[in-house]
């Protein structure tokens, strides 16, 4: 039976904080295949596309057949629990930190047999259900956990260390004015968050959203504006060390391509916010953020970034806000690169139209506020990198994986006339 | 399948052990020539005088054998690197003598040896292997403590096998270490010092594990002939074998390559179990000796723990087993330990044995295991040895 998580106490300055340990990182190129799907959420295995046989561990060929053809593919994730063990000494200081440790032996439905983490409430040689999750090497692995909930399961420390559980952390919600921002806070206070900053730019203006968090316990309110060094200087002098995850809201947007436009002034406005507002948070805030990843129940944990699918493939409409979605979702790569060291997590939640003034011209199906902030939370407690927001987004997802340029000739379609 | 050609005119000779160390400052080349030298100095040889050199080691990183025969000076004709971990010894053993059978090399030395620095062992594991790399160690970096734990949960489930059954080699082993000058441990261990040991990965806990050290081990094979000329006492082979990823089917091993092959090697060296004077096994943990003692047919599958209740494994016992005191006691110096039981074995038929010499022993069997690539051993090895003459 797991414990239900305790909040942590205030932290005690002159302790030396944990520093941060990883497992280990390194895998083979088919290997990568699992960390692709557990980026998604999905539990994938290589299917051999001549004979079908179901491969584990990853390999470049079938072991059936000798076809280099093998293709991940969605598996059903039950099995056995064949045998197991408790860790109790290792020679990776990752686990050395965190023993005793379960694992054990899997027998899937489909076949293979994997090694796993074991979550503590699986019984001997029962039936389980195998999570794909990333975890702070951000790679996939394996856990085994029962098939039917159990009472704060989440809150096991072997399935929390593969997410980015709001519970008991302090967020960061960056731009207080995107009218998503409400239900997002409302969301992550629902899920467990101890405390949520709102960022507000330009104070002196009032806006409805102020009024919408005003009587929400456990929110404070706090100057920031992204496209200013000094606010957000400011602001990661006061918060910085005790921000374990940042929700990057920040955007400015209008409709338009080039030549809809007459001159780059909004141009500059959406790259000042939507990719220099994000290279601004990440100097200020990251540094901290890293340090802090092996600090215990509210350890730093992750980064999210909101972003236009059409950060993929540019579509006309908004093509200039899309260049500047594209240059976030660039610069949010090297984050992950620039962040892997530590275990800090960067999550895209690549959304399609959402349901606001900026775009009343389109039309449905839009994503609404509450559906965005569930994707937040849900993408936080997987420990996912990469959420598809609504139904747009997926499509946009498919389409481009099955072929980037027809996607890209579809989405720039001319009318009639010359 | 025809009938495999025996080993008839091949002999075995000039075993040596180079004492372990805990650690060493040493190299794997360092403690790999220590072993060479000792072997053919037992047997009166030169350098130059070898033809044939087969290796096996983990530690020798960047330099393989190639790199060897530069380094210590050889001019072999015939040259082996063998990268089975436990089931190298036999494996190493078995080549080399057909190689003097067909006259690719006259004499043939066989070494394994490693070294061990404060970071040797965790440097290995995270190199061990693709799939380990890939799909075990990310899983709590148990190790091999942690694929032997779950292999033992298992089996002490499937057979009804309780930790003292397991003790009972470990302690046995450890009476024989303490007649063993080169052993590690050299304290006596009890059933309750078993018992009560510090939990490493349940099941197992820390006298079931090995302790790894540097170490060396060397023998040479010629022919009959060459040895009696330089009246060298040696062993003769009765019969060999080897399997790779056998029984790749079964969820979880509870059994080894030896089960396919066990048959063929009785029948090639014209014996029974009961013929067998002593068995040196594989010991990296006590699971997998009991599992050979089942695969190699002196007892059946499952009998394994009341086998052992009722048999005395030490020197002097009515089933000697692992008199050396295996890796368990005599401590695991890398690839040397897949030559541990053989080295041994080969003192016990020539009669050069010293304190752990078995009385009237003339048949040996000697079984190798090796390299945990995932999640089991996926090499087994055997051989039979029998005393030569003088």
């Amino acid at each position: 039976m797991t414990q239900p998580l305790q909040p942590p106490p205030k932290k005690n300055p002159q302790k030396r904080t944990q520093s941060s340990t990883r497992p280990p990182e390194t895998r083979s190129r088919a290997a990568l295949g699992l960390s692709a799907a557990a980026a998604e959420g999905r539990f994938a295995l290589q299917v051999c596309q001549e004979c079908f046989a179901v491969q584990y561990p990853p390999r470049d060929v079938c072991r059936a057949c000798l076809s280099p053809e093998l293709a991940w593919q969605d598996q059903s994730p039950s099995g056995t629990l064949l045998a197991e063990t408790t860790v109790r000494t290792s020679t990776k200081l990752y686990f050395r930190d965190r023993t005793p440790w379960r694992m054990g032996s899997v027998q899937l439905d489909v076949g293979p047999v994997v090694l796993c983490h074991v979550h503590g409430d699986c019984q001997s040689g029962s039936k389980v259900t195998l999570l794909n999750r990333l975890d702070a090497a951000g790679q996939g692995v394996l856990l085994a956990v029962p098939e039917e909930r159990t009472d704060h399961m989440e809150d096991n420390p072997q399935l929390r260390a593969l997410s980015a559980d709001p519970k008991h952390r302090r967020i960061l919600v960056t731009d207080l004015r995107n009218p998503n921002t409400p239900a997002l806070v409302k969301a992550l206070l629902d899920a467990g968050a101890a405390t949520v900053f709102v960022g507000e730019s330009e104070s002196w203006r009032p806006h409805d959203n102020r009024r919408a968090l005003a009587d929400l316990e456990n929110v404070e309110t706090l100057p920031l504006d992204v496209t200013d060094v000094a606010s957000v200087q400011k602001l990661a002098g006061e918060i910085g060390g005790k921000t374990d995850i940042l929700i990057n809201t920040a955007r400015f947007v209008r409709p338009g391509g080039v030549l809809e436009r007459g001159d780059t002034a909004f141009a500059r406005e959406e790259m000042e916010t939507n990719y220099l507002g994000l290279m601004r948070l990440a100097q200020a805030f990251g540094p901290g953020m890293c340090a802090r990843t092996g600090d215990g129940i509210n350890s730093a944990v992750a980064w999210v970034n909101i972003l236009s699918v059409h950060a993929l493939s540019n579509a006309p409409d908004f093509g200039c806000f899309t260049a500047s979605n594209a240059a976030a979702y660039s610069l949010s790569q090297s984050l992950r690169g620039e962040f892997r060291g530590s275990g800090l997590r960067v999550m895209n939640v690549f959304t399609g139209p959402t349901d606001d003034e900026w775009h009343q011209a389109l039309p449905p199906p839009k994503v609404s506020a509450v559906a965005m902030a569930r994707a937040v939370v849900s993408g936080l407690q997987q420990g996912l990198e990469d959420v598809w927001c609504g139904d747009v987004a997926k499509e946009i997802r498919d389409r481009w994986r099955r072929d980037p340029k027809v996607l890209e000739r579809e989405l720039t379609q001319g009318g009639e006339g010359a | 399948m025809g009938r495999r050609a025996s080993y008839d005119g091949v002999a075995v000779t000039a075993p040596f052990s180079a004492p372990y160390q805990r650690y060493s400052i040493e190299t794997a080349h360092w403690w790999i020539a220590k072993a060479l030298r000792g072997s053919l100095q037992a047997a009166g040889l030169k350098p130059s005088d070898l033809e044939g050199f087969s290796v096996a080691s983990f530690t020798l990183f960047p330099d393989t054998a190639v790199g060897l025969t530069q380094h210590l000076g050889l001019v072999p004709r015939w040259l082996d690197h063998i990268p089975m971990g436990g089931a190298s010894g036999v494996v190493a053993l078995r080549r080399a003598a057909r190689a003097v059978q067909a006259g690719d090399a006259n004499i043939v030395a066989c070494v394994a040896g490693d070294t061990n620095h404060i970071d040797s062992f965790r440097n290995m594991l995270s190199s061990f292997s693709r799939f380990a790399q890939d799909a075990s160690f990310p899983y709590g970096y148990g190790g091999p403590n942690a694929n032997f734990a779950l292999l033992t949960d298992r089996y002490m489930r499937e057979y009804g096998a309780i930790r003292e059954d397991f003790g009972r080699i470990c302690v046995a082993q450890r009476k024989n270490a303490l007649k063993y000058p080169n052993a590690v441990m050299k304290k006596p261990l009890t059933m309750d010092d078993y018992l009560a040991a510090r939990p490493i990965a349940d099941p197992i806990a820390l006298f079931d594990c090995v302790m790894p050290c540097a170490g060396s081990e060397a023998f040479l094979v010629m022919s009959v002939e060459e040895a009696m000329k330089r009246k060298l006492p040696f062993a003769t082979i009765g019969g060999t074998i080897e399997r790779h990823n056998a029984h790749a089917e079964d969820p979880i091993q509870l059994r080894g390559g030896w089960t396919l092959d066990k048959d063929e090697l009785y029948a090639m060296a014209d014996c029974s179990p009961g013929d067998v004077d002593l068995l040196q096994t594989y010991d990296d943990y006590p699971v997998i000796s009991m599992m050979q003692m089942e695969d190699l047919g002196f007892c059946e599958k499952g009998e394994g723990p009341d086998f052992v209740r009722k048999k005395d494994l030490t020197v002097d016992g009515d089933f000697p087993h692992n008199t050396s005191g295996g890796q368990l006691s005599a401590g695991q110096a890398g690839a040397a330990g897949g030559f541990l039981g053989l080295v041994e074995a080969l003192r016990q038929v020539t009669g050069t044995a010293g304190d752990t010499q078995v009385s009237d022993a003339r048949v040996a069997m000697v079984s190798g295991f090796g390299m945990i690539n995932y999640d089991r051993g996926v090499c087994s090895s055997a051989a039979i040895l029998k005393s030569g003459g003088a």
